[in-house]
């Protein structure tokens, strides 16, 4: 038995010296993402989509003959912690590279960081801030809450609905939107005749719709929010016989918001990515193939349904991927400046063309207007 | 003038080679964070400890002094020191105002409104956003001393470090006096200290206004420290965390303090690498040593090491 042992040890030694020996020292990227914690069902599609990409990229062959090497901490959804695994990334790990933040707290936490020792830092945060103003070092790929509510009042006012009424949700998420929604409305020629909130764990809204239906001139209902909310306001919008169109935001757009709402979302509106609508695109779309490709490739490995989120971690690590091909090397700074070249790249989120006042390189058609029809989603802008 | 505790000599030893020994500023960081959470813990056992009185709802208080080091020179132009300033006589007012009628109660009710307290601040941080950010947090613009800009994490230890050999020194001297001993015998027995002249209310009050003092205080370092704060400093969690801290440190033990700071922000550190098993073995490491030392880590090690003797 001893010796059966030792010869497995041997064995597996010696692989592992031969793999050193032959393999080429590896490109590393560092990871920080809220696996756990509140923001969990946003970091964990986020780390899946990256090991999954990460060890096919490896399998077929690496990034100039490197292999990548992922070095990952988990947040636990806590900002502070961001903070202190960015430095253990950066200074102990020594990683070339940085992607995540799952929220905006854990990447504004550890922006300074990054750039102190001026590393390529690609978020996955949705928030306006990390962009704007733009940071030397900082680029992310999500779509911000201000693009969701521009691109909901474009389709509102091709309807010919500017009199509308804002509910939102007191959530982080909400009140962003609440924020980017007043600021957008202003720009867009929109009048917010009622602006009301509610809280994140509240089980009835219909004194909030009860008051809006009572406001004169409202036009349509945009409703801000995440989780069970909307889908409650769904629900009661259906009871008090509501007949505006309402809208939702981005942060709602999953199966389970249908599921939730029971027959009472029927015939609401929201913009989303691409990704939750891969197989209903036009062929002509040219992000049906990418988005397709990634839907399989997540659901065969992870055997559970693909969120818009793991899309936003897919496309910073093609994203990065790409420029490191292009400089040809993982200088930092030329890595940056080839990041910030992004031309015409097709991801799960929408097509990037970054520029040196655009750290996201998204435009409004990133999100499609999507609307719910027999209870399935119905691409209609 | 009396001898120095060797401890406090020990302690002072060790962090003066320690600068020697770290390897990079990631190293001083998580020592940097060991200091802040020994300084509060230490301020939290004189409570927990010493008074025998319970606070779920410190992060609170190391909240105010985190957010008046935001918000005040943020969007009121006032020089760093003066908000810390602030921000310590707000959490010790607002200690000293909601002490009195909380500390009529005890056991599991003073636990209750300990943690209501802690959970209104963190509300508050969280829904103004206009001042807050809200939970997305706000940038913390550096500190200032003197006119010298403190930077990088090998200065901040050169103030974390003395700050904390200070706080030791300091606690074991209130220990010492009549103020401590008459926090010790109102933990003892109330009725019994009020025999003898403790006045019970104004010492719990007296003794919780300090420790809210001192997690405001090292709020606003922390704040200054990170660059950037989120509501989750005066989360219920990180509340939590310090009581544990004091607990598996080892209550009524100064030492006990910063060994189980030093302990519990070291551990998620290094159980990092173990992909989400940590907190499981985070849960069985806390258990264990409750299980086993239940008096704390400190004082348990201390008795047996005098039973050996």
């Amino acid at each position: 038995m001893n010796a059966f042992l030792k010869a497995c040890l041997t064995a597996v030694f010696g692989f592992a010296l031969a793999m050193q020996a032959n393999a080429a020292e590896p490109i590393k990227i560092g990871s920080v993402l809220s696996v756990t914690g509140p923001a969990a069902f946003l970091g964990d599609p986020e780390l899946k989509t990256l090991r999954l990409y990460i060890e096919k990229i490896n399998k077929e062959g690496g990034v100039l003959g490197r292999p990548l090497e992922l070095v990952h901490y988990d947040d636990g959804s806590d900002a502070n912690n961001a903070n202190s695994f960015g430095k253990r990334l950066i200074e102990s790990d020594k990683v070339d590279f940085l992607i995540g933040g799952t929220t905006t707290g854990a990447t504004m936490s550890m922006a300074p960081l990054a750039d102190r020792a001026g590393i390529p830092f690609i978020s996955l945060a949705g928030g306006v801030v990390i962009v704007e103003p733009v940071k030397k070092w900082l680029f992310k790929t999500p779509h911000t809450d201000r693009m969701a509510a521009e691109r909901v009042f474009q389709h509102m006012k091709k309807q010919g609905l500017t009199n509308i009424a804002l509910l939102s949700e007191t959530s982080g998420f909400g009140q962003s939107g609440k924020k980017e929604s007043e600021a957008a409305a202003a720009k867009m020629g929109i009048t917010l005749v009622a602006n009301e909130t509610y809280g994140p764990k509240d089980t009835d809204m219909s004194p909030q719709l009860t008051k809006i239906r009572g406001t004169a001139g409202v036009q349509a209902l945009f409703v801000f929010g995440l989780g069970q909310g909307p889908a409650i306001v769904n629900k009661n919008a259906k009871m008090l016989g509501l007949k505006m169109p309402i809208y939702h935001a981005h942060g709602v757009a999953s199966e389970e918001f249908i599921k939730l709402s029971e027959g009472a979302a029927e015939g609401v509106r929201l913009p989303a990515a691409a990704l939750l609508v891969a197989a209903k695109l036009p062929d002509s779309d040219p992000q049906k193939p990418v988005a397709l490709g990634y839907a399989k490739a997540y659901s065969e490995r992870y055997k559970e349904d693909i969120s818009t989120f793991g899309g936003h971690a897919y496309d910073a690590l093609m994203i990065l991927v790409g420029a490191i091909k292009r400089a040809n090397g993982v200088d930092k700074a030329k890595v940056r400046d080839e990041i910030e070249q992004t031309k015409g790249f097709i991801g799960a989120d929408g097509t990037f063309t970054m520029s040196p006042t655009d750290h996201l390189g998204l435009d409004l058609s990133a999100f499609r207007m999507l609307e719910v029809k027999n209870n399935d989603w119905a691409l209609i802008d | 003038m009396r001898r120095p505790h060797p401890g406090l000599l020990v302690l002072g030893a060790i962090l003066l080679v320690l600068p020697l020994l770290l390897p990079n500023a990631f190293y001083f960081d998580i020592v940097n964070r060991m200091a802040i959470n020994a300084i509060v813990v230490l301020g939290l056992n004189l409570l927990i400890g010493f008074a025998g009185q319970i606070s779920l709802g410190h992060a609170g208080f190391f909240g105010i002094g985190a957010y008046a080091s935001a918000i005040l020179p943020t969007h009121y132009g006032w020089p760093p020191v003066a908000a810390m300033g602030a921000g310590a006589a707000g959490a010790a007012l607002l200690a000293s105002v909601i002490a009195p009628p909380i500390f009529r109660l005890s056991g599991h009710y003073l636990a209750m409104a300990t943690l209501g307290l802690g959970v209104v601040i963190s509300i508050v941080l969280k829904n103004e956003t206009a001042f807050t950010g809200g939970p997305d947090g706000m940038p913390v613009p550096p500190l200032s001393l003197f006119g010298l800009e403190i930077f990088g994490e090998r200065q901040w230890y050169g103030l974390f470090a003395p700050v904390l050999l200070f706080s030791v020194w300091a606690c074991q001297n209130l220990i010492d006096s009549p103020f401590g001993r008459a926090l010790r015998a109102l933990h003892g027995s109330e009725v019994a200290s009020q025999v003898v002249g403790v006045d019970v209310a104004r010492y719990k009050v007296a003794v919780f206004v300090l420790s809210a003092f001192i997690a405001s205080i090292m709020g606003s370092l922390t704040a200054h420290y990170v660059g950037f704060v989120t509501p989750n400093v005066a989360d219920f969690l990180h509340s939590i965390e310090l009581v544990t801290m004091v607990v598996v440190g080892g209550m009524a033990s100064v030492y006990g303090s910063v060994v189980g700071a030093v302990l519990l922000t070291a551990l998620p550190q290094a159980l990092a690498t173990f992909e989400g098993w940590e907190t499981v073995v985070f849960g069985a490491v806390l258990m264990l040593s409750m299980i086993f030392m239940p008096k704390g880590l400190v004082p348990t090690l201390a008795a047996r090491l005098g039973k050996g003797r």
